[in-house]
């Protein structure tokens, strides 16, 4: 692969709590390549927003430890900038869009201004009426309808809707390389989200950034990943090409995910489910993570023993599996 | 299949209070005239976005809000004018699963306490006998008995919602309003709790009233749709004609936003993005209430309020003066 843009290696991420050492995030290495969308699923648990927000910085510490592995970024490992270093790569470089818009947009500067800042952080040289004419124009990009009046309001006073519009602005508003989103629909109705969705598509074309889009929302995955990393009890299980993932999965794990959605466009027959419940993160099965659940163990013991590691599969070079027993997914096909 | 719930014209409106002296200013539109009827065994789904009032509207079927104008007719019984304590024998058969497993569980209580409560409340929970229900009830929804002592937190999410089901079925209801039971959980357990509720409904005869905004899961479970948006019903079929030849925008749009399974679908789908947000429901748009946000408005629109009605010589009642099926017929399907 050509030279990624934003390289993680061997990410390990522990938070201590009362019941002991929550291990978030275990060994977890993947690369970003300029330019592409790059999807992150996983379910509640499974580390995929803590190893995005470690690299940035955004993990409270303590609890949160980063115990190992480095986040190189333009020749530059992130994990060892601190203060100042830190902030002017975040909201510059590598931008940030949150779930909750509500909690991420200061309630007490009007949309405008809070973009207006974003700007002139990032670029202290920009005029006052130079960095209002861009927030103007920003907005219009996301499809702030009346961009001018709205600059001028509150979060408050725009709908969730809008409100994820606004952040979308501001975190191109200095052309960002890397754009992190993170849930960025979650919180949306269905025919909001389909607008979001068209947004972020929007904000790509026009910046070019490399995108990390962390869901646990197949269907958003579907709708607008390059390549996919899919992640399980805080490890990466599956590496791949957004089309070979949904068409040929070699890890247990995202092959019952796949087949455990109901879908928009079948009905009648019982739903497929993963038996079981994700495991604790404090005291994480031994070997493979996913084992008490999986129906390709079928019990063998190397899945209870040795945790697999992350390799190449029948599937193709590039299409990667932490599973004993990967190839036997190719040939159930 | 006889009827066992029948609600006319439901109104539900919440006061808006302003101002030093709290006075109310207006009123939130939550549920504004619906009329809905469930048969015997069926499951009727409820969808719509949120602030279109269909947990408003599960929680006044049940009582736990006051309706504020209109009928509740269960099991040939008018339930409006009943207050608390005449509530309390038909909550036996009238039962409700919220969304939340983690709200709607007490955290000091333990399970098996929890599960207990609705039998002791109604006098049945008796020496062995009421011990003996509430291990019964753990194994129909697959639960450990062995884990009746221990505290919520202890439970992972499906497995409270599992609690949650028990919960509601001690007392051996007909009608269960379950309100988002799933949309909390992750996929792969949804599709625990999913199959669960199936299997629950075949063998102990349940009818389901299902409210969710998840389409897909809807689709699944319903034998009925009713489509909500902004206190009102604005279509109600089958579950193949809401699904396959939707006739009102709202059905239409709402459909074609549904993200795609397949990386294989991208751009294989007429998606019809709406323009805009949910009006307010303390003051919603006249006559048609989609009409600031549709494609085929109208001055009639604005004018008068379309009744729900068949139309264009469909079968199933749509609230839309012009609704017709899509050209492409299939509004879900994208090739």
């Amino acid at each position: 692969m050509p030279d990624p843009i934003l390289a993680l290696r061997d990410l390990t991420v522990e938070f201590d709590t009362e019941d002991g050492v929550v291990h978030a995030v275990t060994g977890v290495s993947y690369e970003l390549q300029r330019g592409e969308v790059l999807g992150i699923v996983g379910e509640s648990g499974s580390g995929k927003s803590v190893s995005m927000l470690s690299v940035l910085g955004l993990i409270p510490v303590p609890p949160g430890r980063i115990v190992s592995g480095e986040a190189i970024f333009e020749g530059e490992d992130l994990l060892k900038l601190r203060g100042r270093r830190l902030r002017r790569i975040r909201g510059g470089p590598v931008a940030m869009i949150f779930q909750d818009p509500m909690s991420s947009l200061n309630p007490v500067l009007t949309i405008g201004d809070q973009i207006g800042e974003a700007i002139t952080t990032h670029a202290p040289e920009t005029g006052e009426s130079a960095a209002r004419t861009r927030t103007i124009a920003l907005l219009e990009l996301v499809g702030v309808p009346a961009a001018e009046r709205r600059a001028d309001q509150y979060p408050h006073e725009l709908s969730g809707g809008m409100r994820q519009r606004a952040m979308i602005a501001m975190a191109i508003a200095n052309d960002p390389s890397v754009l992190v989103a993170d849930e960025p629909t979650t919180a949306l109705d269905v025919t909001i989200q389909a607008q979001i969705l068209e947004v972020l598509k929007a904000a790509q074309r026009e910046t070019h950034a490399a995108i990390v889009l962390i869901t646990h929302d197949l269907g958003l995955i579907a709708e607008l990943a390059d390549r996919v990393v899919v992640m399980y009890a805080g490890r990466v299980v599956e590496i791949g090409d957004v089309f070979s993932i949904f068409d040929a999965p070699r890890h247990p794990y995202t092959a019952g995910l796949l087949r455990s959605r109901a879908r928009l466009e079948a009905e009648g027959a019982e739903l497929e489910p993963i038996p079981g419940q994700p495991p604790s993160l404090i005291t994480p099965p031994p070997g493979c993570p996913f084992h008490p659940r999986c129906e390709q163990s079928r019990g063998r013991e190397i899945c209870r023993t040795e945790v697999p590691e992350l390799r190449a599969t029948d599937a193709g070079a590039e299409h990667l599996s932490a599973c004993h027993f990967a190839e036997e997914l190719g040939a159930r096909e | 299949m006889s009827e066992i719930l029948r609600v006319e014209s439901l109104v539900k409106h919440f006061p808006l209070k302003a101002g030093v002296f709290r006075r109310t200013v207006g009123h939130i539109r939550a549920v504004d005239g619906v009329d809905l009827t469930i048969r015997r065994g069926e499951t009727l789904g409820v969808v719509g976005e949120s602030g279109c009032g269909k947990t408003t509207l599960g929680r006044a079927i049940v009582k736990l809000l006051e309706p504020s104008a209109g009928r509740i007719v269960f099991e040939g019984r008018d339930l409006t004018p009943l207050n608390r304590r005449q509530m309390r024998p038909v909550r036996r058969d009238l039962q409700i699963v919220f969304q939340d497993p983690y709200g709607s569980l007490n955290p000091r209580m333990t399970v098996r306490e929890i599960v207990a409560e609705p039998l002791r409340i109604h006098g049945l929970y008796r020496g062995g006998g009421g011990k003996r229900r509430v291990e019964e009830l753990f194994e129909t929804v697959g639960l450990n008995p062995e884990h009746a002592n221990r505290f919520p937190h202890e439970f992972s999410g499906g497995q409270r919602q599992r609690i949650g089901v028990a919960r509601a079925l001690a007392l051996e209801p007909n009608l269960l309003v379950l309100d988002e039971p799933v949309s909390a959980l992750d996929v792969s357990i949804q599709a625990q709790v999913v199959n669960l509720l199936d299997r629950l409904q075949t063998e102990l005869g349940l009818t389901y009233l299902f409210i969710a905004h998840d389409l897909s899961v809807v689709r699944h479970v319903s034998d009925r749709v009713a489509v909500m948006y902004l206190g009102k019903v604005v279509e109600e079929g089958t579950r193949a004609q809401i699904y396959t030849a939707p006739m009102h925008p709202y059905t239409q749009a709402l459909l074609s936003a549904v993200p795609i399974d397949s990386p294989t679908e991208r751009g294989g789908r007429a998606r019809i993005v709406l323009e805009g947000d949910v009006p307010n429901p303390a003051s919603p748009p006249s006559g048609c209430r989609f009409r600031t946000r549709c494609w085929k408005a109208q001055e009639l629109c604005a004018q008068e309020e379309p009744a729900l009605v068949p139309r264009a010589g469909g079968e199933h009642p749509v609230a839309c003066h012009f609704a017709e099926v899509l050209p492409t017929s299939d509004a879900a399907s994208r090739r």
